[in-house]
């Protein structure tokens, strides 16, 4: 076994192998532009672009043409949330979305915010579920584009894409999913889910950074957007930009090796998540599992550890790479705004940390993981003044803490 | 983000880890921070007849700057008296520690913590005004 074990398949997924092979011949080999009509360079290049698109079609259920390359999710969910509402602002300016999405998400709407539109914030509960009844409420006339993701990046919970589907196309409003975290993963159907526009990313599932791709419904509706990036129209006019044939072929590759191999993945990772949380919890009660322990990504785990901080824990386990929702391990001194959301204390939220596991992981790192989580959450605590108090009866919520 | 030699040498073998019994006549006890912050720190002196700290533990929650800043702090302490002790700057554990800008609030929470260890002992001791906080010269 290796050291340092990776846990953090959230953040970026390696390459699996099979897909860099496909790619090699793509950087010097046949590596015409794809937008060159006039020779065999071009439409070698081209023929592997729209075979790619063909292997995330059917992943997603969605017809080729409906697929637009981009640089990734955040790109994506750019041009779906801004060019929805450029596109239909004559209809309305009104849009929907939740206070638990990525930043790439929740930074285009505030830039809409900022440009006269009115953007509406469905809060969650305990869990990270939106209320339904109320999105159903919030949906008016002027709603251009409700936007949910299909699962949350931080606690993996669940959206009901179907449920939320129904009503919008009931309403009739567009449904944006950003479905990063999902793809790959779990089986998604824009058919079945009634999704109009949905974002994913290669380097969540096993292919290159730097590549992504959004769907746009042709039919039933059809959906058409304000190109965000002008140029030589590629992409149905919708995406300007030489296309980059490599990571496409990549995505296209690890968008088929995920498809025919979820049925078997699922079910072992989930046993290696359930396994390393059961054998956290089992050492250390009083540790807290964040968001909905059903409805929620098979490979990820985000655990609170109380009366121990994020980052002094995420120090003594640098063995493992896994994320944390503690402020100071980013630039900005808030903890995890999904976690709060959630209606965490600042105190759970700095002490929470996400297992995210994958394809390459195994049974030997996750016991490896378990161990060392546990031994450092212990010797932590022995140096706690909040974990002695609360073993001298001391109710921590009752203390007068100085602030500073 | 990186962390300097002596913060990673702290924060793995951390000094003084413990508790002193805080109604003895002779501790001083000092609790700063807040849960919701990410720091607490527990700061412990144990005082001499002479004004001599004979010793000095600690116990914190917080980041490995924080429980450096705290560890150093208690080898500081010990030995030392608490008139010196109360000169303690945190700008002092901010060099030793080399702490980036962002961690500095830890060093300030080690001073804060002296600072109320020693004003415990002088209540306790009859060394303090009734009420009121004495500034260390």
């Amino acid at each position: 076994m290796k050291v340092p074990i990776y846990l953090d398949y959230s953040a970026t997924t390696p390459c699996d192998p099979r897909v860099v092979e496909r790619m090699l011949p793509f950087f010097s080999d046949t590596f015409g532009n794809a937008a060159s009509r006039s020779h065999a360079f071009g439409w070698a290049a081209e023929a592997a672009v729209e075979e790619a698109r063909s292997q995330v079609a059917q992943l997603i259920g969605a017809h080729e043409k409906e697929i637009i390359w981009t640089s990734g999710s955040t790109e994506a969910n750019n041009l779906a949330i801004k060019g929805a509402a450029e596109m239909y602002a004559q209809k309305g300016r009104h849009l929907i979305t939740a206070v638990t999405e990525h930043k790439a998400v929740l930074d285009p709407m505030k830039h809409l915010e900022t440009r006269g539109y009115r953007i509406t914030w469905l809060p969650v509960d305990g869990r990270g579920h939106i209320d339904l009844q109320q999105l159903e409420d919030a949906i008016t006339d002027e709603t251009v584009l409700v936007s949910l993701m299909a699962a949350n990046n931080e606690v993996g919970t669940l959206h009901p894409l179907a449920e939320i589907g129904a009503i919008c196309k009931q309403k009739g409003t567009l449904f944006h999913s950003d479905a990063t975290q999902m793809a790959g993963k779990l089986p998604i159907d824009v058919i079945a889910h009634d999704v109009d526009l949905l974002s994913l990313s290669a380097h969540k599932m096993y292919g290159p950074k730097g590549v992504g791709c959004l769907y746009v419904r042709r039919k039933n509706p059809r959906v058409r957007l304000t190109a965000q990036l002008d140029g030589g129209g590629h992409e149905r006019g919708m995406r300007s930009g030489t296309l980059n044939v490599t990571g496409i072929v990549g995505m296209g590759e690890a968008a088929r090796i995920c498809r025919e191999e979820m049925a078997t993945e699922i079910p072992q990772v989930q046993a290696l998540r359930d396994r390393l949380q059961q054998r956290i919890l089992g050492e250390l009660p009083d540790a807290v599992v964040n968001g909905d322990p059903e409805q929620r990504l098979p490979h990820l785990t985000n655990i609170s550890f109380p009366y121990v901080e994020g980052e002094s824990l995420i120090m003594g386990i640098k063995e493992i790479a896994v994320s944390s929702g503690s402020a100071c391990t980013s630039a900005s001194l808030e903890p995890s705004y999904v976690l709060k959301n959630l209606g965490l204390g600042d105190e759970l939220a700095h002490s929470s940390i996400r297992f995210s596991l994958g394809r390459f992981t195994t049974e030997e790192e996750v016991d490896f993981a378990a161990d060392r989580v546990t031994g450092e959450v212990k010797r932590l605590r022995e140096m706690s003044p909040l974990w002695e108090m609360v073993q001298e009866g001391v109710d921590l919520s009752q203390v007068k803490w100085t602030t500073h | 983000m990186a962390y300097s030699e002596k913060v990673l040498d702290h924060y793995q073998n951390p000094r003084n880890v413990g508790s002193l019994d805080k109604d003895a006549q002779d501790v001083g006890t000092g609790v700063v921070g807040a849960p919701e912050c990410g720091d607490v720190m527990k700061l412990q002196i144990k005082v001499d007849d002479g004004g001599k700290i004979v010793d000095a533990k600690f116990k914190t929650y917080g980041c490995g700057s924080a429980i450096a800043s705290s560890s150093l702090a208690t080898e500081w302490l010990k030995g030392t008296t608490v008139d010196a002790a109360a000169r303690i700057k945190n700008t002092q554990i901010v060099e030793e520690l080399s702490l980036p800008p962002v961690k500095i609030h830890c060093s300030v929470l080690a001073e804060d913590a002296i600072k109320a260890a020693i004003d415990d002992w002088k209540r306790k001791n009859g060394k303090l005004p009734a009420g009121g906080e004495e500034q260390s010269s």
